[in-house]
């Protein structure tokens, strides 16, 4: 049987869409199917991956080896300084730490690793087999906070409890118990925090930067190369804004009621979205000069970028390309990004997203794209060949799907070494893409030669 | 040379672990097993980041099912959430083996596979053969769940039956390219061969005009009927357990001969590797190996001033540490520093049985991780490292070359073809080794003279 011919599992067909189909609503936020192979991890995943950037932070795994050796460096989350955040520390439990609890264990490893690497906060991830052997993680965390002096936070992040959607809210819950922590004096009215920016490759970097020459005071970015210090003091920030909607909202949400500080969501992928970030902070302080300033760091990017990536645009043109990303707002953006280069997105999924979303995305793509939510591989591999796709953009799971099928490939999540995001981001974005569509390997995969069978099967 | 015995452990947590959890072993072998397909009984978790780390060695497609548990499912049982993953992996993969793993989780509930499996057999008919695998990580590490899959294929398909013309074959934890070469050297030896597991091409495939949902390849079910019936068990790993072995086993339950012995890296651990062949076969070695043989200790004597008491510090699984260590005290080098996250005697038991001197000088720590590693050679520095990719950031602190071996190696191109047993892998190993010294060599030189 070829790919294209088969089924959906029943229970997920409801979770499949196409553009242009009226009164079919998108099944969506469920958790994942037993045996449907999904690209989704857990909550521990979830809040690790937030939490991950706080690079002065001491994040350690409680739980038995696996959580922790898997996430162990894994992300390409930049730090300006401290390089704590790329360790992978376990408590390691075995089976008498089963039989007889891990508190003890998780006492003197938060001491001993405390003494050793001085961090300025602690975090410690409950994973499934302390949810279920009920270890007190709260209040060994409380012990070792009064013991040290520092923040010491307990993270629920039990594999089973829900999707990594809240593994994203057990990491804001998190963040919250250092939010507020610390006086704000000093903190001028033009001042922002950047929430749901993880710093892949220095692209908060690049997004502070464009603040600052807006002569905006960015107090904190959570969590890209994030310091605990600030995060104590982002209560004093005038605006939140948040890139990273499906992690970072409960947290925006979180401090506008407790801190009075509102919150706007923003995109820095592609040049449409970034530049409309940019304007609506300085639309948020209603301040002509700053107003200016904004339209003049945009126009200098744009007339530096455009011609760079004219060159990548003309070759793309009329090729098509799947995304399959963890939340639905960056394939809003890659959907944009992706039109500029002259390319059509014809599948499009997200682990994440929900009703609102999907309906987003149903209104941008033209008639007969795909949708999809919470997808797994067989899926993924028969939209490419059925829409017979020139690119993939996915994570390193999704990768070997398209690499196997003769299909271009980027890689859009949190493991990437090279920045995608603002102005610049986009220039490396379409040269990945034109160096992965018009690379001359394809024309010897078997799905492109179908006409030249004479000596090989 | 301070010889310390006793490991007195300075530390309760483990900081950037050498060891991987036992779910993955047994996925790996489940990956080579002919249409079979794995399930983990646990968390949505366990599936996709073992997915991902495997991904990132293989670069292939690497499906793997999980039971998905919720809350709910912690709490009153994963029975429901497990015949709906079989009952979903057979209308989506069709696979002809299904491997349960429980996952931590699945072992601390407690949960009752063949409870569960006997439910499922009486409300459906025409299943898979399923097999289920406990592979709780709190009770050991990647290897443990490599050998317990083994095992349970073994013991779930071997029947007892008239002697062949077949010899077993357990190669453990290598590359594809190896189980390649070691199929090859079999056929050679006119020995036909029953290899467990054999992801030679399911995990080192080609392209694909349709997607191929279990890559085809692997060891056939008839194959893994066939070895009760073999005439011997060639089984790679010092360090297994007789509990865990498949071939003293087999040995144990179908009267055939069993031989525990290295991983054939080097000449001594080749050649008895190819005595065994001789021995089991009748046949004498072919020439082809008789002269790869020879070019081997041809660059050994074309390298051997450049290896030259040069130190060294070897990582990983206990039996690939083991073999290195054999290889080096072949070219005179000086293992310094023996690492494993393996449990404790496990590999220095190892290492005393087959090289006793090293075992005598060397810096043996066992249940360690990479802060071990990255202190034990701040106290006796090597000139090299030879390990697997997670090795590389003390690779980087120290200015110390590293040589990649093992498993993961996620930061160069080719791992699954990487090299390293029979006269052939061992050359291209030294090839490696002998160049990274080279290298450091004109790296750090002022002049930067081209070598000849």
């Amino acid at each position: 049987m070829k790919m294209t011919d088969i089924d959906i599992l029943s229970d997920r067909k409801r979770q499949i869409n196409k553009a242009g189909t009226e009164g079919l609503a998108m099944e969506c936020e469920k958790h994942s199917l037993a045996g449907a192979v999904s690209q989704r991890a857990c909550v521990f995943c979830g809040s690790r991956v937030v939490l991950y950037p706080v690079t002065d932070a001491l994040h350690l795994i409680h739980g038995p080896i696996g959580c922790a050796a898997y996430t162990w460096d894994i992300r390409g989350a930049l730090s300006s300084g401290p390089q704590l955040h790329r360790m992978s520390f376990s408590t390691d439990l075995r089976e008498m730490d089963v039989i007889h609890g891990g508190e003890n264990k998780l006492y003197k490893s938060l001491i001993e690793l405390i003494d050793k690497y001085n961090p300025k906060a602690a975090f410690v991830y409950s994973t499934c087999v302390v949810g279920v052997i009920g270890d007190d993680v709260a209040s060994v965390c409380a012990r070792v906070k009064r013991e040290k002096g520092i923040p010491v936070i307990a993270v629920h992040s039990e594999g089973f409890k829900g999707s990594k959607k809240d593994g994203y809210k057990a990491a804001c819950d998190a963040l919250l118990n250092l939010v507020g922590t610390l006086p704000v004096d000093t903190i001028p009215r033009l001042s922002v925090n950047i929430l749901g920016d993880f710093n892949i490759a220095g692209e908060s970097w690049i997004i502070k930067n464009y603040y600052e020459k807006m002569g905006i005071r960015v107090v904190s970015t959570i969590t890209g190369d994030a310091r605990v210090k600030d995060i104590m003091q982002a209560h004093g920030a005038s605006l939140n804004i948040v890139q990273c909607s499906g992690s970072m909202t409960w947290l925006a949400q979180q401090m506008e009621s407790n801190y009075g500080i509102p919150y706007i969501r923003a995109s820095y992928f592609g040049i449409e979205d970034t530049a409309k970030a940019l304007y609506d902070v300085a639309d948020f302080f209603d301040d002509p000069e700053l107003t200016d300033r904004a339209r003049k760091l945009v126009r200098c990017e744009v007339e530096k970028v455009i011609p760079q990536i004219k060159r990548y645009s003309e070759a793309l043109r009329g090729k098509k390309a799947a995304v399959y990303v963890g939340g639905a707002f960056k394939a809003f953006s890659l959907i944009k990004s992706l039109r500029m280069l002259n390319m059509d997105t014809v599948v499009v999924g997200s682990q994440t997203g929900n009703k609102s979303d999907y309906e987003v995305l149903k209104a941008m793509c033209n008639k007969g794209t795909i949708i999809v939510d919470d997808a797994n591989t067989l899926e993924l591999a028969r939209f490419i060949l059925e829409k017979d796709v020139d690119l993939f953009i996915g994570g390193v799971k999704e990768r070997p799907i398209a690499y196997k099928l003769g299909v271009g490939f980027c890689d859009h999540n949190h493991e990437r070494k090279i920045a995608l995001a603002g102005f610049e981001g986009m220039v490396n974005f379409s040269r990945e893409v034109f160096n992965t569509v018009t690379s001359p390997v394809w024309k010897f995969v078997p799905r492109r030669q179908t006409k030249k069978e004479v000596y090989f099967d | 040379m301070t010889k310390i015995n006793k490991v007195i452990k300075t530390h309760t947590s483990t900081r950037n672990a050498c060891k991987l959890c036992a779910p993955l072993g047994a996925s790996m072998v489940l990956k080579g097993i002919e249409q079979a397909m794995p399930i983990l009984h646990g968390s949505q978790g366990c599936a996709t980041y073992i997915r991902r780390y495997v991904i990132g060695h293989f670069r292939e497609p690497f499906d793997i099912a999980s039971s998905s548990f919720t809350e709910e499912t912690t709490v009153f049982g994963g029975g429901e959430n497990l015949m709906r993953a079989i009952e979903n992996i057979i209308t989506q993969y069709n696979p002809e083996i299904i491997g349960i793993a429980t996952t931590c989780l699945a072992e601390t509930i407690g949960e009752d596979i063949q409870l569960h499996l006997a439910a499922l057999a009486g409300k459906k008919a025409d299943l898979p053969t399923i097999v289920h695998v406990s592979t709780p990580s709190y009770k050991g590490t990647h290897m443990d769940g490599f050998f317990a899959a083994v095992k349970t294929l073994v013991r779930k398909f071997a029947v007892k039956g008239t002697r062949i013309n077949k010899v077993a074959v357990f190669p453990g934890m290598l590359s594809p390219q190896d189980y390649r070469y070691i199929k090859q050297m079999l056929f050679d030896f006119q020995l036909p061969s029953v290899v467990i597991p054999d992801f030679s091409d399911t995990l080192d495939g080609g392209s694909w005009q349709d997607y191929q949902k279990i890559p085809p390849g692997g060891t056939a079910i008839d194959d893994l009927k066939d070895c009760g019936r073999c005439c011997g068990a060639i089984e790679f790993g010092l360090s297994i357990s007789e509990d865990q072995s498949s071939a003293e086993y087999l040995s144990k339950s179908y009267g055939m001969p069993s031989y525990k012995m290295p991983i054939p890296i080097g000449i001594e651990n080749s050649d008895e590797f190819f005595s065994t062949l001789c021995t089991i076969s009748g046949h004498p070695v072919p020439d082809k190996y008789s002269m790869a043989r020879m070019r081997l200790i041809d660059a050994y004597v074309d390298g051997h001033k450049y290896a030259a008491g040069k130190s060294v510090a070897l990582y990983g699984e206990e039996d690939l540490v083991c073999a290195l260590a054999s290889f080096m005290s072949e070219i005179g080098m000086t293992v310094s520093v023996c690492i494993s996250g393996c449990k404790p005697e496990s590999l220095r038991k190892a290492m005393e049985k087959r090289v006793p001197a090293v075992a005598a000088s060397a810096r043996i720590l066992e249940d360690a991780d990479f802060e071990d590693l990255l202190n034990a050679i701040e106290e006796s520095p090597v000139d090299l490292i030879i390990g697997n990719s997670k090795g590389y950031t003390v690779s980087r602190k120290l200015s110390v070359p590293l040589v990649r071996v093992g498993f993961p190696i996620h930061d160069r191109l080719g791992a699954q073809r990487f090299s390293l047993v029979g006269y052939e892998g061992t050359t291209e190993l030294f090839d490696r080794i002998i160049n990274a010294i080279i290298e450091k060599k004109q790296e750090s030189s002022d002049i930067g003279y081209l070598t000849w």
